[in-house]
């Protein structure tokens, strides 16, 4: 029920799965109302720190995935599927997979160079010290457009990898949500 | 934080030279306007280390020391919170903004005192009402005479104010809630 098998998803990386696309989901209007509330810079400032927060938990969740992922077994794909799909899919979830982690670490990288030093304060519970920066506000930008374009870059592939799934369940009506949302019962 | 230990060195080499002097409160009684040479220097820590430095260059004020009675003694000091400086524009943007001083609907800062009490010969306890974004609150700074010329006196006033009465604890806990002010205050007798 835990691990995968060769035919289903166990609990282990179904958990993974959804909690961190919730959260990762989730950031990416949190960080896009980072930069819409400038007029409001106290607002601006808490939208940071939750932004801030939400990223360490996701990269605390994607680094352990990423090693579970390469440990475990995946399960084969459906029948009917052909080998475009099965291609195109995989490349999709690993992509998905690499950015949950890249992408944080750029939004780390950020608050590391940026000449502001602020803190990292995890949901204020725990102080995360910068990467070995130099501050400059040139780093702080070529960071932050690093992870702009890997956020909405990954952003765009989950929207097509969630409208993928939804043509599984809805159209072609196979088990490839299902096995997503619990492990298979022999 | 170099500029603090800057401070640090230009405060210690007054008090220095103020020991040399010797002189009392009572000494330096008299009516001086605050000189624009003070410095109005504040500190925020943060967690984890370090934290935000700035000056206020901007204010004005008068300090009357009772030659009788210290304990009879005012002071008024007004500073433009506008006029803040930190050595990063952006966080001097936010300090001005309607998150910490609101500046443009609040533009001065005042503290009046009511009380003040000699802790001993050179030395005082100032208690009176600061003002900031329309509230008040008793507050209490200590100043030490560190030098005296016989017509210019300077203070090392030092003093702590919580941020959150005031309603500018935007930050907190990651920026602490305690504003260290460590100021050079000179008067030139009027």
């Amino acid at each position: 029920m835990w691990r995968n098998t060769d035919e289903s998803y166990g609990w282990v990386t179904i958990l993974f799965h959804w909690a961190i696309a919730i959260l990762f989901l989730c950031q990416i209007p949190l960080g896009y109302l980072t930069q819409a509330t400038e007029n409001r810079p106290a607002l601006q400032f808490e939208l940071y720190q939750w932004h801030k927060s939400i990223g360490f938990l996701v990269l605390a969740l994607a680094v352990p995935r990423l090693i579970w992922v390469l440990l475990t077994v995946k399960p084969r794909p459906l029948p009917k599927t052909t080998r475009l799909e099965a291609i195109a899919a995989r490349t999709a979830h690993l992509v998905l997979l690499l950015l949950t982690v890249l992408v944080p670490l750029a939004g780390w990288a950020v608050a590391s160079a940026s000449p502001l030093r602020i803190p990292s304060y995890v949901f204020n519970l725990v102080v995360i010290p910068p990467l070995p920066f130099t501050p400059s506000e040139r780093q702080e930008i070529f960071w932050s457009n690093v992870h702009a374009v890997l956020a909405y870059g990954g952003g765009m592939i989950a929207l097509v990898h969630i409208l993928a799934a939804l043509r599984h369940h809805i159209l072609l009506r196979d088990a490839t949500l299902i096995r997503m949302l619990r492990p298979h019962r022999d | 934080m170099l500029h603090g230990s800057l401070l640090s060195g230009a405060v210690a080499m007054l008090l220095l030279s103020g020991a040399a002097w010797a002189d009392t409160l009572a000494d330096v009684a008299g009516r001086y306007a605050i000189a624009p040479s003070s410095a109005i220097s504040f500190s925020v820590g943060q967690v984890g280390g370090g934290g935000i430095s700035g000056k206020f260059p901007k204010f004005s004020g008068t300090i009357e020391l009772d030659p009788g009675n210290i304990g009879r003694s005012r002071v008024t000091f007004t500073l433009a919170p506008g006029s803040v400086t930190t050595g990063e524009a952006r966080v001097e943007k936010f300090l001005r903004s309607d998150a910490v001083f609101d500046a443009a609907a609040y533009p001065s800062i005042t503290f009046r005192s009511i009380r003040v009490t000699q802790l001993d010969s050179s030395t005082a306890a100032i208690d009176g009402i600061l003002a900031a974004r329309g509230k008040s609150r008793q507050e209490r700074f200590t100043a030490t005479l560190v030098k005296y010329d016989g017509r210019n006196v300077t203070f090392h006033v030092v003093g702590d104010v919580l941020r959150s009465p005031y309603g500018m604890d935007v930050g907190t806990p990651i920026y602490s809630n305690v504003v260290k002010f460590d100021m050079i205050v000179q008067g030139r007798k009027f």
